[in-house]
């Protein structure tokens, strides 16, 4: 299972990085949201996938998953949830104020 | 804190007064105030004579950063003292000469005045450390200080250039002597100078030992104008006079000679010091000499003098370096060399001092120093005249002025080498006496050009800005000490043998003397019919014939191409170094985040890639391993289809409602592993989201149209494969390497023990890991807080317009 979850989240990456490096904010804003995705279910399959009961006491039961992947992407979900929201309403703005989308004209760069 | 740390940090104190005296006793000259502090000084530094004659020296130490070796350590010997008694004399006659030199209105005389102090304090400070760092902290300074004298007039395009030259000549070689201090700590583990030398024979064979050698010599020779890092001392001309002489002639310049001398114990004996010192020296010496013909401006000739002068000392420190290698004293006339170094370095401060006084005079009164529009000033000006005359033979090497001496005892050295035979010396040495005498027959003639082409011929009153009259006294009085101790130095040369050069000398090579021992240094005029006198007679009589047709051949000149001088050629090199790393940097910096990414992702891959391979990371194994359920199989698929999807879709709805999609199975498979608080996030966190990008759909840009198609990027795709590539072989790597075992029992044992609650994950986030949360929750109130922001800040514009 672990093997098949490896090549999912390899496949989440390879996605979110080609997104992220279109021309358009928007495909840049999905792209980082599947790169949240793969790093969230990496770290829950590196944290081994080995079958137990749902880690709640009530359970009683002889083997738990491992409780603290879950306590670690569950943090992470909020904070990449707080930080794509924020990227969404920036890329909302700039879009408003620049008229444009194309990473191509939104360029720091004074030379050209 | 002794006495003689107080005189080395004293002009740096008196410097902190000078604004105020400057500003309060507005009717006085500046100047006035600062003479006393070098004239005390100096005889302060008379008074420690009669030590340093008997052999004695005078170490005293003040703790700086002890735990690292470094302190304020105060050494005397005969080297620094002959030294400190140059900066101090020629200090205090720049300083009276400046008193009548600039003039108390129109010169901000403050800063003039701090700038010449903290020099001459930064200079008594490398002359008189026995401690390396300490050293080189006051060798930046006599950089930092000359840099900001040479850009004293800093409105003028020129001095700023001149400035900045010399600032970056100097302060590379001052950092590459850094590190060959650093390398000499290395080996002898002190900053000692003292300590070194006594190591030296354990350290000689050392590895570290020649690099050191030439990083040292590299600061050497950039402070001291030697080729091809003379550049610097013609620019540097821009200078005020006062700042000319004293920096620029007689003791700045000198510090790379001290550094050279003070070095000899350690370095002097090899082969490599003694061809480096002796071959770079003459050829400058001769090159300066060659080169200062064809310059026009009298400071021009004199900074190109300077530099063949200095050329001449410093061949000759590398000459005598020869007598280490030798064994015994009885081969003393190997030593002359040395004598002669120590005995020039004095002469040249006394009539080089006077004669850049003599052109400050001429520049004041005629109000130009080009000498094709001077001449025939020789009824005007007869006192300064006189002192020029006296300061060009001396420099001719004319007697009965020192010049005559210590250009003897050259030529004698020079001839002496030939005898040798170390060092491939017997088939090289002859090298030397020849371009020693053909560099001496060039400055017999630029020394003659410098006098007769000022002050005979025709005069050009047209030509001129000022009508020209003789100097006021006060600025006289300094050339006139320097230029009657040239002559007193002639006729009573051993005046300084024993009280001053002597034991320089024994400070420079005191591997050859014994216990008790001191050099013979009888200094005379006359030796009867030798080799030496007949090659001044040679010099002199060439000279007359080269001064005569110069015009004829001074067409050699026109020979050397403009754009081939090393001056064209560190101008390219600055202009080329900026313009190539402003087109690398834009090259590469494009602006544009897409290039950004990719150097990124392709590093990640790289790195990664190439330290998996290399270090034989990858393995794999299936052990351990969950079994694979038809559920979790289904839901890949779905995973799959919808970021394909996401990625080629061609409406953003499309790729919104996809992006939904891969997040609503990513939650189904947190259901699969168990995790339902994580579940239940991932649900409601996608429904936000997925809102949050509908509720922005209308104002969210369309996608542009080129990329509706299916437009591939070849580049994008190969590296985005990478990255996923190298995520998925790490993450099979780490998953087939478990190397401890989990710390998750601790929390299943305690979650109701410890901390009363049932649901683990739950506990671990507020209570065994609280601050996560407390920082996540900071996190989404920073975030709302700056969304917040950005919507209101748009409102708050359109109001105001």
């Amino acid at each position: 299972m672990e093997v098949l979850m490896c090549i999912i989240c390899g496949f989440l990456f390879s996605a979110a990085t080609y997104l992220m490096l279109s021309k358009s904010i928007l495909r840049i804003i999905i792209g980082t949201g599947l790169l949240s995705h793969g790093a969230h279910l990496l770290i829950l399959t590196m944290g081994g996938l080995k079958n137990g009961a749902a880690p709640l006491l009530g359970e009683h039961a002889k083997w738990y998953v491992d409780p603290l992947p879950q306590a670690l992407i569950l943090t992470a979900i909020v904070i990449s949830f707080g930080v794509t929201s924020f990227f969404l309403v920036l890329a909302y703005r700039s879009y408003q104020e620049l008229g444009t989308d194309d990473m191509d004209q939104l360029r720091g760069n004074d030379y050209e | 804190m002794t006495l003689l740390h107080v005189a080395i940090l004293s002009p740096f104190i008196i410097a902190i007064l000078v604004p105020f005296l400057h500003n309060y006793f507005q009717k006085i000259h500046t100047g006035w105030f600062i003479l006393p502090l070098p004239i005390l000084l100096f005889v302060y530094f008379l008074s420690l004579i009669s030590s340093t004659m008997n052999g004695e020296t005078i170490r005293n130490t003040a703790s700086w950063i002890p735990s690292l070796g470094i302190n304020f350590t105060a050494y005397i010997d005969g080297l620094g003292l002959l030294f400190a008694l140059l900066i101090t004399g020629i200090g205090a006659l720049v300083i009276l000469y400046s008193i009548y030199y600039l003039s108390k209105v129109k010169e901000q005389l403050n800063t003039f005045y701090v700038y010449l102090l903290l020099f001459m304090g930064a200079m008594l400070g490398v002359v008189l450390s026995d401690n390396l760092i300490v050293l080189y902290t006051f060798w930046e300074l006599t950089s930092l200080s000359s840099f900001l004298l040479i850009g004293y007039w800093y409105e003028r395009e020129k001095s700023r250039y001149g400035a900045q030259k010399s600032m970056m000549i100097t302060i590379f070689g001052g950092l590459l002597m850094l590190g060959g201090f650093i390398m000499l700590y290395m080996m002898t583990n002190t900053f000692s100078i003292r300590e070194i030398i006594e190591q030296v024979p354990t350290i000689a064979q050392h590895h570290l030992f020649i690099p050191a050698l030439i990083l040292i010599l590299f600061g050497a020779f950039t402070k001291s104008a030697q080729f091809p890092f003379y550049i610097w001392l013609p620019d540097a001309m821009e200078a005020p006079t006062p700042v000319s002489a004293y920096l620029h002639s007689a003791t700045m310049v000198k510090a790379g000679i001290y550094l050279v001398a003070r070095f000899s114990p350690v370095f002097a004996g090899t082969p490599e010091w003694f061809w480096i010192v002796s071959a770079f020296g003459i050829f400058t010496m001769f090159w300066g000499s060659f080169n200062a013909i064809k310059q026009t401006d009298l400071k021009g000739i004199l900074a190109f003098s300077t530099v063949s002068q200095l050329g001449m000392i410093m061949s000759m420190l590398g000459v005598g370096s020869a007598a280490i290698a030798l064994d015994s004293i009885d081969d003393s006339y190997y030593t002359v060399a040395i004598l002669a170094a120590m005995f020039h370095l004095m002469n040249h401060a006394t009539f080089k001092g006077s004669l850049f006084m003599i052109v400050g005079i001429i520049d004041h009164e005629t109000g130009t120093r080009d000498i094709r529009k001077l001449g025939g000033l020789m009824g005007l000006m007869p006192i300064t005249f006189t002192i020029s005359i006296i300061g060009a033979f001396s420099m001719a090497g004319l007697p009965p002025f020192n010049g005559f001496l210590s250009k003897e005892m050259f030529f004698s050295s020079m001839i002496r080498i030939v005898e040798l035979n170390i060092f491939n010396l017997e088939s090289l040495g002859l090298l030397f006496p020849i371009v020693a005498w053909v560099g001496s027959i060039f400055t017999f003639i630029y020394s003659m050009v410098l006098v007769f082409k000022t002050f005979t011929g025709k005069y050009q009153p047209e030509k001129l800005e000022k009508k020209p009259h003789e100097a006021p006294i006060g600025m006289l009085i300094s050339p006139i000490i320097l230029a009657s101790l040239v002559i007193v130095f002639f006729f009573f040369p051993n005046l300084l043998a024993y009280t001053i050069i002597e034991p320089a000398m024994a400070s420079i090579i005191p591997a050859v003397l014994g216990d008790g021992e001191h050099f013979h240094v009888h200094i005379s005029p006359w030796h009867g019919f030798t080799l030496e006198l007949y090659m001044t007679i040679g010099v002199v009589a060439l000279g007359i014939l080269g001064y005569f047709t110069l015009r004829k051949w001074s067409g050699i000149y026109r020979f050397i191409p403009e754009r081939l001088t090393i001056n064209k050629g560190y101008d390219a090199a600055l202009y080329s170094l900026d313009k190539s790393s402003f087109h690398l940097t834009r090259f590469y910096m494009t602006g544009s985040i897409r290039n950004y990414l990719l150097y990124i992702f392709t590093f990640f891959i790289v790195i990664l890639g190439t330290s998996l391979a290399v270090k034989g990371g990858f393995s794999f194994s299936l052990e351990g391993n969950a079994s694979v359920g038809i559920y979790e199989v289904i839901l890949a698929g779905v995973i799959l289809i919808g970021t394909i999807t996401s990625l080629f879709a061609k409406s953003r709805l499309t790729s919104i409602i996809a992006l939904g999609s891969v997040g609503y199975t990513v939650s189904l498979f947190f259901v699969l592993f168990r995790a339902p608080d994580l579940a239940l996030t991932q649900l409601s966190v996608e429904t936000v989201s997925v809102a949050l990008f509908l509720l922005c759909f209308y104002h969210l840009p369309e996608f542009k149209k080129p990329e509706k198609k299916l437009n591939f990027n070849w580049p994008n795709f190969i590296i985005s494969l990478g990255v996923g590539t190298i995520v998925s072989l790490l993450a099979l790597s780490a998953n087939s390497q478990r190397v401890s075992e989990t710390i998750s029992t601790y929390f299943i044992e305690n979650s109701y023990k410890l901390a009363g609650g049932k649901n683990m994950v739950n506990v671990i986030l507020v209570d065994f890991r609280g601050f996560d949360t407390l920082f996540e929750i900071t996190v989404l109130g920073i975030a709302s807080l700056g969304i917040f922001g950005m919507i209101r800040l748009q409102v708050r514009k359109e109001e105001e317009r």
